[in-house]
């Protein structure tokens, strides 16, 4: 393999694994502070995308979309745990799991009457729709490589939130030791709720930042959810640092092994999480917040 | 001399910059009630987890009848023979009191390959489970739900769960907590029969039922060792008066 | 109530001996598939109402068992035989939950929840993007198996009747088979497992051994119907092993109520009726699924054995204002 294609390989490792830190972040937090096991998450990555679809037909403009659609994003979690949420954190595992995949089948037959079963693309932005010449024959779109460092800042304002901000430590304080913050006086109440927009707009914020580089389907939701539950077994229950070094790891496992192995690059992320688990059997990070 | 069952040397245990046990060794000996005295946050409860296999320790070494045992998982060591019973009531709750102590029982004889037998006919399980809940008093109600007990009938049953095995070193965290003054008699009377051929560990803040039964006192005090030895060298041992400040030995 | 209690499991025995001969070939057809899922609802029931442990990835089992058997019966020349082909799948739904098992036991609660789902999901891709078993098109069973003694055919399984009968068989052998286990050592300790692990291993108990030990019978017994399932259906593709299969069987159990194998029974019947009856009513009938979801482990957590229960305790909370 020359210098260039495993230039873009790293690359394209990377804008995978950061996305899915996107996603997995929401899930590892709601876990850990909630102790509430959501298999809708990957929902919400699925409802952002098609957001995004059908604002920057709207607007015309992705940008317009995901400035539009982020705050929806927040207010949809909010009211979602609010309504609906909230009466999981005192059932078991088990009923959680099964009232979430109800909530699956709802958004997806919603969707579906909403905006239909086809699958869509989302143009990229003109501004970003050209490509970086790397070396002599190969060149790389622009726009994925927005996309990564999107997802860095985005990365780093969320590290800046839990470790400097007073929110923050509630967060981290909650994901630890959920009954001492109840008993530190602390508002639990809005503190889940915050937790819980912020992890659903983390995921929808995915999906529309990467819906002009794949495509927008139906199962996008399910797919990216079982990968995001590898990351949170990985990394480890609660930890945001865990997340976004499985994550990456995840992301160059699955991309080099889609180049070397085709045929069984998509069992490769599972025989990685089955050598983790056989070493660490509750993740990298267990136990730290961030 | 009672050889010595249960043996730790220098056990240490850290839980990040917490010491909780530190360089603690004590030996257990047969036909003896060795207590372990301290106040809370001595360490008490983790030097019997140390003891038990539900935690590893730092450093240091456990054997039991000679045999080095620091690895070993809680269900290996009891089935060599070590019972325990816990600070904070640990039984079936869904479950009759008898059939919480015939599935203890079943941990001697678990035969578990035998699909065709029903649980309840096993004679070896059942007949150990009605010893151990006379020995404590419950017989009367073994058919009630373990949840629906009161507070101190579920301290019974939890002594009762760990003599269903038929353990030689008996690990007893606080087991009088919550007991009435009669029912502590009955408790100390139960131990003083059990004394001969067993090894007992006894973790208590009960002042008069420790005097009343240990024949080795040790004291603890943040994670260490202060004093140990027998009761009336204990009593008036002036590092053991000095830490008791006040309190009534 | 209990004199109720008592007398419907009979007449349902009752019901299911009758009905080849009350109704037509489509709904001896559709009760023989119930039947099978029940089976296989029964064997998550080990799993989920006995031991504690939550599986998202029971189909798997199921699934394997079914492509063994397409695999043995290459073409529609040569039908496999009922006893080498039934142990043989069977078998490899078992290895397979061992090795599964063994793995995911190593973690707890909602660790596990996940790492099940993940496993079973790596058997999927192997059916799904390999040739193994013609990829994501599935194949098709080109002759079903023959239950033969020397020359002469024991039981026809492309007959209807005959099938629906064997089925009915299956449901009886295996819910004997599971309430005697229940009543035995092992069942006993799996219930103290899921009561209070902690305490079982401080009696001596090695529940890592007992855990695995249920979850590999679990599987076989999934395998059982997995095979059965394909000989019904003729055709096996990977959906079969997916984990919406996995989540439907959990809800199959969930719904009848756990731990009294009658619940899953009962969970099954709804399961699948519900299914045909809202998918004939609209494109959309996963909404209507969904919601239903929603509102049965809402309002009824002990599932529909436990209605009663739910009854009463509902009734008190009234009385109370």
């Amino acid at each position: 393999m020359d210098l260039q294609i495993f230039l873009i390989q790293v690359l394209n490792s990377i804008q995978y694994g950061l996305l899915l830190f996107l996603v997995a972040s929401g899930l590892t937090l709601i876990f850990g502070i909630m102790g509430v096991i959501n298999l809708a998450h990957g929902s919400f990555y699925m409802l952002g995308a098609y957001a995004a679809f059908v604002l920057s037909g709207l607007t015309g403009s992705l940008l317009w979309a995901i400035v539009l659609g982020v705050p929806l994003a927040v207010v949809f979690g909010y009211v979602l745990e609010w309504i609906f949420f909230s009466f999981l954190y005192r059932r078991d595992h088990l009923q959680q799991v099964l009232l979430t995949y109800g909530l699956i089948l709802v958004f997806e037959e919603v969707r579906s009457l909403a905006v239909g079963d086809d699958v869509h693309g989302v143009t990229v932005p003109a501004a970003l729709s050209f490509s970086i010449p790397l070396g002599s024959a190969m060149s790389y779109p622009v726009y994925n490589l927005v996309i990564s460092a999107t997802c860095l800042v985005v990365a780093a304002l969320l590290f800046a939130l839990l470790r400097y901000t007073r929110l923050g430590m509630m967060i981290r304080a909650g994901a630890s030791n959920r009954e001492m913050v109840r008993s530190l006086g602390i508002d639990i109440t809005f503190l889940f709720r915050v937790v819980f927009a912020l992890g659903v707009a983390l995921a929808a914020f995915a999906g529309m930042i990467n819906a002009p580089a794949s495509s927008v389907y139906p199962g996008m939701g399910n797919q990216v959810l079982i990968i995001c539950f590898v990351v949170v077994v990985i990394g480890g229950i609660g930890s945001v640092a865990g997340a976004l070094v499985a994550a990456l790891l995840i992301g160059f496992v699955d991309t080099f092994g889609k180049v070397f192995l085709p045929d069984y690059a998509g069992m490769l992320v599972y025989l990685l999480m089955a050598v983790v688990l056989l070493w660490r059997p509750e993740g990298l990070f267990r136990g730290t917040a961030a | 001399m009672a050889e010595a069952m249960l043996a730790a040397n220098r056990l240490t245990r850290r839980f990040g910059g917490l010491v909780a046990v530190d360089d603690v060794s004590i030996e257990l000996r047969s036909g003896q009630i060795h207590a372990v005295i301290g106040t809370n946050g001595a360490g008490k409860s983790t030097l019997i987890n140390l003891l038990a296999g539900e935690l590893i320790p730092t450093s240091g070494s456990i054997s039991l009848r000679g045999a080095p045992v620091k690895h070993a998982r809680p269900h290996r060591l009891a089935r060599l023979g070590i019972g325990r019973t816990f600070q904070r009531s640990n039984v079936f709750p869904e479950f009759s009191t008898f059939e919480n102590c015939r599935l203890a029982a079943q941990a001697r004889y678990p035969r578990a390959w035998a699909l065709h037998e029903r649980a309840t006919r096993c004679r070896a399980s059942s007949d150990a489970a009605a010893r151990a809940l006379a020995a404590v008093g419950l017989t009367a109600r073994g058919q009630v739900p373990a949840g629906l007990l009161s507070h101190g009938e579920r301290r019974e049953l939890e002594i009762a769960m760990c003599l269903a095995a038929d353990p030689t070193v008996l690990l007893l965290d606080e087991p009088l907590a919550g007991m009435g003054a009669e029912e502590s008699q009955r408790m100390l009377e139960l131990l003083r029969r059990l004394k001969p051929e067993r090894a007992i560990l006894l973790v208590e803040h009960d002042m008069d039922a420790v005097f009343a039964v240990a024949d080795v006192i040790t004291v603890m005090a943040d994670g260490a060792v202060l004093a140990s030895g027998a009761p009336e060298a204990v009593r008036n041992d002036a590092a053991v008066r000095e830490a008791y400040l006040g309190d009534t030995l | 109530m209990s004199g109720a209690r008592r007398i419907l499991p009979w007449l349902g025995l009752l019901a299911l001996v009758l009905l080849p001969a009350l109704a037509g070939k489509f709904y001896v057809e559709l009760v023989a598939k119930i039947m099978i899922m029940a089976v296989f609802a029964m064997s998550l029931d080990l799993l989920v109402g006995v031991t504690g442990l939550v599986s998202l990835g029971h189909a798997a089992f199921f699934g394997l068992a079914s492509y063994v058997l397409t695999l043995a019966t290459p073409d529609k020349y040569a039908a496999a035989s009922l006893w080498t082909s039934l142990p043989l799948a069977v078998a490899a739904s078992a290895l397979l939950a061992l090795g599964i098992g063994a793995l995911a036991l190593r973690t707890r609660g909602v660790y596990f929840i996940m790492v099940t789902l993940a496993l079973s999901q790596m058997v999927y891709f192997v059916f799904h993007d390999t040739k193994i078993g013609g990829g994501s098109d599935g194949t098709y069973l080109y002759v079903k198996p023959a239950l033969k003694l020397g020359n002469s055919v024991l039981l026809d399984l492309g007959n209807s009747t005959q099938y629906y009968y064997a089925m009915l068989g299956l449901l009886l052998l295996t819910f004997a088979f599971l309430r005697l286990l229940l009543a035995s050592r092992f069942g006993r300790a799996l219930a103290g497992i899921r009561s209070n692990e902690q305490r079982m291993r401080a009696l001596g108990f090695n529940t890592y051994a007992y855990k695995l030990a249920a979850f590999t019978l679990a599987g076989a017994i999934a395998g059982v119907a997995g095979y059965f399932a394909a000989v019904q259906f003729g055709f096996v593709n990977p959906e079969m092993l997916s984990w919406h299969q996995s989540a439907n069987v959990l809800l199959m159990v969930i719904l009848g109520g756990l731990g009294n194998l009658f619940g899953a029974i009962v969970g099954a019947f709804t399961f699948v009726l519900l299914q045909d009856l809202f998918s004939s009513m609209t494109k959309h009938w996963l909404l209507l699924m969904g919601g239903f979801v929603i509102l049965a482990v809402m309002l009824l957590p002990g599932g529909l054995t436990r209605a009663d229960e739910a009854w009463q305790a509902w009734l008190a909370r009234m009385r109370r204002g």
